[in-house]
């Protein structure tokens, strides 16, 4: 399998003074002024809380983290990379390095909670479980087959699903945790990670977009279709994996319709229209106001819910941006 | 800036190419274009905001709203897009200014939106909706059916002014 891994087979010297694509730069200056590691997040002041976690509650996260770390080093290691020889300018393969690096530190964090918040066995056999559970390993095959496969944009659909749907059943958790005021350190550590997957999903997407330009309507509506049978093969698996991991918490109707809201958002990121209702997609509350804290703002001047007269209040305006 | 260059710079923008708009809808997409699309869907007049400096100036001449989006930032820090700000940096289109309509993505934590919020909050006017990347077919009908019903009491009172 490994050997159809093809690698850019023409590389010139890369010139950051010549730019095809102004996306690249604007995108590659947003990753890096996004950079972080985890030593930068307290987890240690996390363990109080963990320790106030039920056996069933913890053993649940541990296993949601190891799936997690599955998926991030798909991305990192395979996923990320496997765009390269696709790229349009050599400023898209630099980005796409970076994704591949940033993937990387995302796998490692989770080793960080870990080494924190549990013990070596602990660590072990969730580890061990995630080499056996089945709608895992099913998800990491179907995107990883993808990424090995011979066409180039169903690379970017498999990846920008991947970035911004599959993680999703797994974050649910830490906002939940945060809307509980648990394992709030750890919370902060995951908004890091959610934030850089939307820019990696909207990036690709958006390459995945521009792939797309001067392509035949038959092919393009191949690639169309493709997408919602690839999402739908992976939201039935998600679905079995949402179950089998919250069913014992009670969680899973909730986790599902934050499924349904994420698969809306990486549609749109390939370019197409939302497919999930709001009537299935009205996450609670608290875990929207956990993922984005000003959101619960929820500006809807129109329909007159919400604060109607909202001023940025909380937002202190900086010369930088303002200079008239 | 010294004296010589800016009386240059004045100079330049006295006979800079303007285009005059009086749309009640004023955009900026970038070249990823969601927010262009959005609007279309809106099937209103609309007018976007120059993407390259090449272009010519736009020129409010009534009221309007802005939508526009913003890309997270790091920290919030330079959310609001030089074209955006060069746009506003314009008197009168501040002046015209309404109300704010936000692109964005709630992934960006606490900074979801912020340059809707910013510019609303600077100009003193209500961000009115905000929806996150192309919106949904929900989003489009809000804000299209939230546009109409905003523009038949304001117009009255902004005569009355």
């Amino acid at each position: 399998m490994t050997e159809k891994l093809k690698l850019a087979n023409k590389v010139e010297a890369i010139n950051w003074n010549r730019i095809q694509d102004d996306k690249d730069v604007e995108v590659w200056n947003r990753l890096v002024n996004n950079f972080w590691l985890p030593e930068k997040v307290p987890l240690s002041n996390d363990i109080q809380s963990w320790g106030t976690l039920t056996e069933d509650e913890k053993l649940l996260t541990m296993r949601v983290f190891t799936g997690l770390t599955l998926l991030d080093t798909l991305q990192g290691t395979v996923g990320a990379v496997s765009l390269i020889p696709d790229a349009i300018t050599p400023h898209e393969e630099a980005v796409y390095t970076n994704i591949a690096f940033m993937e990387s530190v995302h796998a490692k964090s989770y080793s960080s909670i870990f080494s924190t918040l549990a013990s070596t066995k602990e660590i072990d056999e969730a580890f061990r479980w995630s080499t056996e559970n089945v709608n895992l390993q099913k998800k990491a095959q179907i995107i990883e087959s993808y990424y090995y496969g011979d066409d180039p944009l169903k690379r970017k659909i498999a990846s920008t699903l991947l970035e911004s749907f599959l993680f999703y059943s797994g974050f649910y958790l830490p906002m939940h945790w945060s809307s509980h005021a648990k394992l709030t350190n750890t919370a902060d550590l995951i908004r890091l990670i959610i934030r850089d997957e939307a820019v990696h999903g909207y990036y690709i997407g958006y390459k995945f977009q521009k792939g797309l330009e001067g392509l035949s309507e038959e092919r393009k509506q191949e690639l169309k279709d493709y997408t919602f049978e690839l999402l739908f093969e992976l939201y039935e698996n998600e679905v079995q994996y949402t179950h089998d991991l919250y069913d014992p918490v009670g969680l899973a109707e909730d986790v599902k319709k934050f499924l349904h809201y994420n698969a809306n958002k990486a549609l749109m990121n390939l370019g197409y229209e939302a497919m999930f209702p709001s009537t299935v997609t009205d996450v609670s509350p608290a875990i929207l106001a956990a993922l984005s804290p000003n959101a619960d703002e929820n500006h809807d001047f129109f329909s007159g819910s919400g604060s109607s007269y909202v001023i940025g209040k909380a937002v202190n305006t900086e010369d930088e941006d303002w200079d008239f | 800036m010294p004296p010589t260059a800016l009386a240059d710079r004045q100079h330049a923008e006295a006979h800079e190419p303007v285009v005059y708009t009086d749309s009640k809808l004023i955009y900026f997409s970038s070249i990823s274009e969601y927010t262009r699309r959005f609007v279309e869907k809106l099937q209103m007049d609309s007018a976007r905001i120059p993407l390259y400096g090449y272009e010519p100036k736009l020129i409010t001449t009534a009221p309007y709203v802005l939508l526009i989006p913003t890309y997270g930032g790091d920290g919030g820090k330079r959310s609001i897009l030089p074209q955006i700000m060069k746009f506003l940096g314009y008197e009168e289109n501040r002046k015209n200014l309404r109300g704010v309509i936000g692109a964005g993505n709630t992934n960006f934590g606490e900074y979801y939106c912020i340059a809707a919020k910013r510019i609303a909050a600077k100009c003193d006017v209500p961000v009115l909706y905000t929806f996150e990347l192309m919106g949904t077919q929900e989003d489009v009908l809000k804000v299209k059916e939230g546009l109409e019903t905003f523009w038949k009491p304001a117009s009255q009172k902004q005569q009355e002014r």
